[in-house]
Order: structure tokens, then C-alpha cells, then sequence
């Protein structure tokens, strides 16, 4: 056997191995975690080995009730944080969207003073640490009550989406053939009148492969959660609703169940969107 | 360039540029003059921006803790290792995905599971697996007959080779870089697939052709080519892994030598109180990261982006 026919086989083998090794690593904590979401605590302390559950469980989905119900009834109140979640993360989504289309637009369009020490600094910011931010941001908002509020977090989420999103759509209004707008402006539309009817449903697919990564962003953040709404329980995200119970009080699996939870949007979205997806995460890394 | 389309370019991204620089400039501005003010939790309404006695108090609290060499250097290992592995698992993924085979569009799909997931979620369900009463990790660990782990809570620990000698590893620190490879890696791999896709075929053709077997095509044909995507990666993912606060937070709360800068910083932030010294250490952060930023333009930053 010639070392090319050796190296063929055997890395014909290793490729399948290595197949199973990567779906096993990326499914099984999923499966896992969705399993031990069904059980209750004390099943899986009396044989961790079984960790799967009973249909019987499953069907019951007893700690999905007790992750859900308020408080006063003896639950984990994880609806109000769905709801918070929810509403910071869809604020969130239109505010950059709103303001970024049109940021884009220019930075991809118009010439103008100073563009491109917007363009660079916008960079700078997405390269910048979060935590150094946070301090002064923790410090202002105290004082002008900004903290506690669900305000607050939407706006600082949309600072920090804001570079992000611009600098992906301006590379994809960048690849919008510009005879297609000036076609339009002959036509008679205005500069606004193009951008509604001939910019953003030709980049239609790319604007929400941005709108989703943004919910993403913003559904999974949790420093600023942590920083801003940490002292009003019904203010949690999300996110900060399972770290702050994850103690003795709380059993394992009613939280496994709220990590589910806040999966599931997430991977929804991934599902419904995957191509778009990774070419918008592609297009936001990297240039070209 | 007319005046008009000027006046419209400044007035479309006016918003944008104003939103990030009230919220993340300004604040950058001001974590300065924090870094040098007496700044307490508890007196936090009255700092001010100007108007304070500038101290280097902050920095010398800040590198005279006896711990700021110990978490510097746990944050660059944390940094290069987790870097390293996240892109190496990346590399591979992309080479074993690149091929067409049945149901690689699922695969290429469910590979990308861990970077998608909520971190919250992903942190918890390392966890729970790594429990060493009632996680899964034991339950195999038991089944092999070895004794229980408790990874992320193990500072060191001893591995004893054939009972011959022994030597220590910092077990919790290894863990939090796999979870962080493993977390990452689908990142790298999006990367490395579509530089791999947009490669042209001739030359891997050409060196087929020449007798060169799948592992010379690799090392001398397909990873040259692969060069300037993996230089990318190697800075963004350092960037951001330097960056980083959740992962480790969430999965150690910077115990069992785990504790990376930015967790120190929220340490002396909400832990402490101490305002000041925690911007102090943001500064010092940035200032490190100021340095690899500009590595980064310096090689990367083309004239187009602008």
C-alpha cells in the first residue's frame, strides 16, 4: 500500500470519527440539559445514572409549572422574566434596526465630512471591552435613575448592537447595485423614498439576518443585567433569573427547565433563519 | 460630494454616532477620570466628572492587590489557550465538513449549537454535567472505577502517571478553557468553511496530479492558503476572549484560580464597592487590549472598510 492510498483510508476513517465527535459534543449537553429539565430533583440525587426522564415526567412537565408560576404560588415567577427578556430584547431589535438602516445607509451611500472616522471608530467600539464600559455607565445611571429600569438596559443594548449591526449592513448595502437606487431617483422617489422602496426590500434578507443576531445579543446579555436590575427581582432578565437562583434553595432541574426556556427563541430563530444566519455572522467578523 | 448629500450623509448616521458616544465614548472618557478619584459604592451619587482631587491611589490598590499578577496571568492563559483550541477545533470541524457527504447540512447546522445557545444556559448545563454528586461526568468517571471530580472547583490537581510519577494540573482553569473552546470553536469554523469553499480547486488539482498525499496537500497546499483567515481569527478571538466576563463568571465566579481580570473587575466593583480601583483596572484592560487593536489594524484594517 503507497503512503496516498494508507493516508486516503485512513483519514476516510478518521473523518467519520471525528464527525461523531463534533455531534456528539455540540448535541449532547442540548439533550442532556432538555432531559434533566422533565426530572424531579430527587429522582436524578437517588441515581444520577438515569438521568433521563419517565414519559409519565415528561408529560407532567411539573417543573416547567413550578419555573413558571409566581412566587405567591410557590413557583420561580419566570414568566415575568420571559416577559422582561422579551421586552428588552424586541425594543432592542427595532431601535438598532431603526437607527442603524439609515447610519448604514449613509456610511454605505452618501459622502460625507468625517466619514471615515466614523466608520473606524465605530470598529474601535465593537473591539472594546464591555466591562470598561460598564463601570462609568453603572455610575451614571445611578444617578440619573436609570438603573432598575428596563429603559436603561434597552438603550445600553442598543449602544452595543448599534456597531455591530451598522458595520453588517453597510456591507450589504454596499453590494446593492447603485443603478438599481439611481433608476429610482429618476423615477421621481426622494433620497428617503429610495431607501423605503428599493434599499431595504432588496436587502430585506440581510436586514433580518442583523434583526435576529441583535434579539440574540440582546436575549442572551447578562453583565448589564447583572449591573442594572440585580436589585429589583421583577426586573430580571431572563438570563439573570437563572444565575441568581442557581443556590441551594432552588432545585437543579426547575432552573434546567428555565435554561431551557430561554433556549428555545434562540434556537428557533437559528433554525428558521440558519443560512442567513451564518452569512451575516461571517459578514459581521470579517470583510469580504 | 454636494452640500446637500453632505448635510444628508451626517444627518442619517447622526443618531447612531450619537447613541454610541453618549453610551459608550463618554463613558470610555470618563472610567478615565473614575480611575483617578476616590470613588466609593457608597458615595456613588457624589462623584462628580470634574472637580475631584486626581489620585494614583486606585492603580497602586489596584497592582499592589497581592493577587493582580496571579489573575493577569491566569487571563493570558485563559486568552492564548482558549484562543488556540477554539480555532484548532474550528480548523477541524471545517476540514471534516468541508467534503459532501449525507446529511452535512445538518451537521454543519448542529455544529454551530454551542456558539448559538444563551451563555447562561450553556454555563449552567456545563455545570450541572460537571456536578461531581449528581452530574453525568461522574456517573462515567464511576463507571471507568476512577474516584469523583469536581472540575470546576479543583484548583490543582495531581495526575499520577502508571504510578511512576506524578505532576499537578490547575484542573477548574483547563475546564473553563475547554468549556471556552468549545463554546468558540463554531465561530472559528464559519471562518475556515467558507475561506476553505472559496479556495480555488486547481491548485489542490495540481498537487494531486504531482503524487502529493492528503497530508502534504494539507500542510503545504490548503493551510498557506488558509493563512490570512486564521491570522483573523487569532486576533479577533484574542480580543475577545481577553474580553471576556460571562463564561467565567458564570461557570467558577472566579474561583480555583479561575479569576480573569474582567471578573476582578466586577470584584471590586460590586464585590468591593470600590469604584475607582475597579475603573483603575479597566484602564490597565484597555490598555492591553488599546495595544493588540492596534496589531490588528495595523495588519488587517484595509482602506475599503473605511
Amino acid at each position: 500500500m503507497t503512503r496516498a492510498v494508507f493516508e486516503e483510508r485512513l483519514f476516510g476513517v478518521l473523518k467519520w470519527i471525528s464527525v461523531v465527535f463534533f455531534v456528539i459534543i455540540c448535541l449532547f449537553p442540548l439533550v442532556y440539559m432538555v432531559a434533566l429539565s422533565f426530572k424531579p430533583i430527587a429522582d436524578l440525587l437517588r441515581d444520577p445514572a438515569k438521568w433521563w426522564p419517565s414519559l409519565e415526567q415528561v408529560l407532567n412537565a411539573d417543573t416547567y409549572q413550578t419555573v413558571l408560576k409566581p412566587v405567591d404560588q410557590g413557583g420561580q415567577g419566570f414568566l415575568v422574566f420571559i416577559r422582561n427578556s422579551s421586552i428588552v430584547a424586541v425594543a432592542t431589535v427595532i431601535l438598532t434596526l431603526a437607527v442603524g438602516i439609515l447610519a448604514a445607509y449613509s456610511a454605505a451611500r452618501l459622502n460625507f465630512f468625517g466619514k471615515r472616522a466614523v466608520s473606524f471608530g465605530m470598529i474601535m467600539v465593537y473591539l472594546f471591552p464591555v466591562v470598561v464600559v460598564s463601570i462609568p455607565l453603572f455610575v451614571m445611571f445611578s444617578r440619573i435613575g436609570l438603573r432598575s429600569s428596563l429603559y436603561g438596559l434597552i438603550i445600553v443594548y442598543l449602544a452595543s448592537t448599534l456597531p455591530v449591526a451598522l458595520y453588517m449592513l453597510r456591507n450589504y448595502f454596499n453590494a446593492i447595485p447603485v443603478e438599481l437606487e439611481e433608476a429610482g431617483m429618476v423615477d421621481g422617489l426622494s433620497r428617503f423614498g429610495v431607501i423605503r422602496k428599493v434599499t431595504i426590500p432588496l436587502a430585506a434578507p440581510a436586514i433580518a439576518a442583523v434583526g435576529l443576531y441583535v434579539f440574540m445579543i440582546a436575549w442572551n446579555e447578562f453583565l448589564y443585567a447583572l449591573l442594572f436590575v440585580l436589585e429589583r427581582r421583577d426586573l430580571w432578565t431572563l438570563s439573570l433569573g437563572v444565575q441568581q437562583l442557581d443556590n441551594q434553595e432552588v432545585p437543579t432541574t426547575v432552573l434546567m427547565a428555565g435554561s431551557v426556556i430561554i433556549s428555545i427563541p434562540v434556537i428557533l430563530l437559528f433554525f428558521l433563519a440558519e443560512r442567513w444566519l451564518r452569512e451575516g455572522l461571517t459578514a459581521g467578523g470579517v470583510k469580504g | 460630494m454636494t452640500k446637500r448629500e453632505g448635510r444628508l450623509g451626517i444627518g442619517l448616521i447622526l443618531p447612531a454616532v450619537l447613541v454610541v458616544g453618549l453610551l459608550v465614548v463618554f463613558p470610555l472618557v470618563w472610567n478615565i477620570a473614575l480611575s483617578f478619584q476616590q470613588a466609593r459604592l457608597i458615595n456613588i451619587r457624589e462623584v462628580s466628572l470634574v472637580g475631584f482631587e486626581p489620585t494614583l491611589q486606585n492603580y497602586k490598590t489596584v497592582i499592589g492587590a497581592s493577587d493582580f499578577w496571579p489573575v493577569l496571568r491566569t487571563t493570558f492563559v485563559y486568552t492564548i489557550f482558549g484562543t488556540f483550541f477554539s480555532i484548532l477545533l474550528g480548523l477541524w470541524a471545517a476540514l471534516v465538513l468541508n467534503k459532501a457527504f449525507r446529511g452535512k447540512a445538518l451537521v454543519r447546522g448542529l455544529v454551530l449549537f454551542p456558539y448559538v445557545v444563551p451563555v447562561i444556559a450553556a454555563a449552567f448545563v456545563w455545570k450541572i454535567m460537571l456536578n461531581p454528586t449528581f452530574g453525568v461526568a461522574n456517573v462515567w468517571l464511576e463507571r471507568l472505577g476512577l474516584p469523583a471530580i469536581d472540575f470546576l472547583n479543583t484548583r490543582s490537581y495531581e495526575v499520577t502517571v502508571f504510578g511512576l510519577f506524578s505532576f499537578e494540573i490547575p484542573l477548574a482553569l483547563m475546564t473553563v478553557i475547554a468549556f471556552e473552546a468549545w463554546r468558540y470553536f463554531p465561530f472559528a469554523f464559519l471562518f475556515i468553511l467558507a475561506a476553505l469553499q472559496s479556495l480555488p480547486e486547481d491548485i489542490n488539482e495540481a498537487a494531486v496530479v504531482d503524487g502529493a498525499t492528503l497530508s502534504q496537500r494539507f500542510w503545504y497546499v490548503t493551510l498557506p492558503q488558509l493563512r490570512p483567515v486564521l491570522a483573523v481569527l487569532v486576533l479577533l478571538r484574542f480580543i475577545w476572549t481577553f474580553n471576556k466576563f460571562d463564561d467565567v463568571f458564570l461557570l467558577t465566579g472566579g474561583g480555583a484560580g479561575t479569576e480573569v481580570i474582567t471578573v476582578k473587575i466586577i470584584d471590586w466593583l460590586t464585590g468591593r464597592g470600590n469604584v475607582g480601583a475597579a475603573a483603575a483596572l479597566g484602564i490597565i484592560l484597555a490598555l492591553m487590549l488599546i495595544v493588540l487593536v492596534v496589531i490588528y489594524m495595523k495588519f488587517f484594517y484595509k482602506e475599503e472598510v473605511a
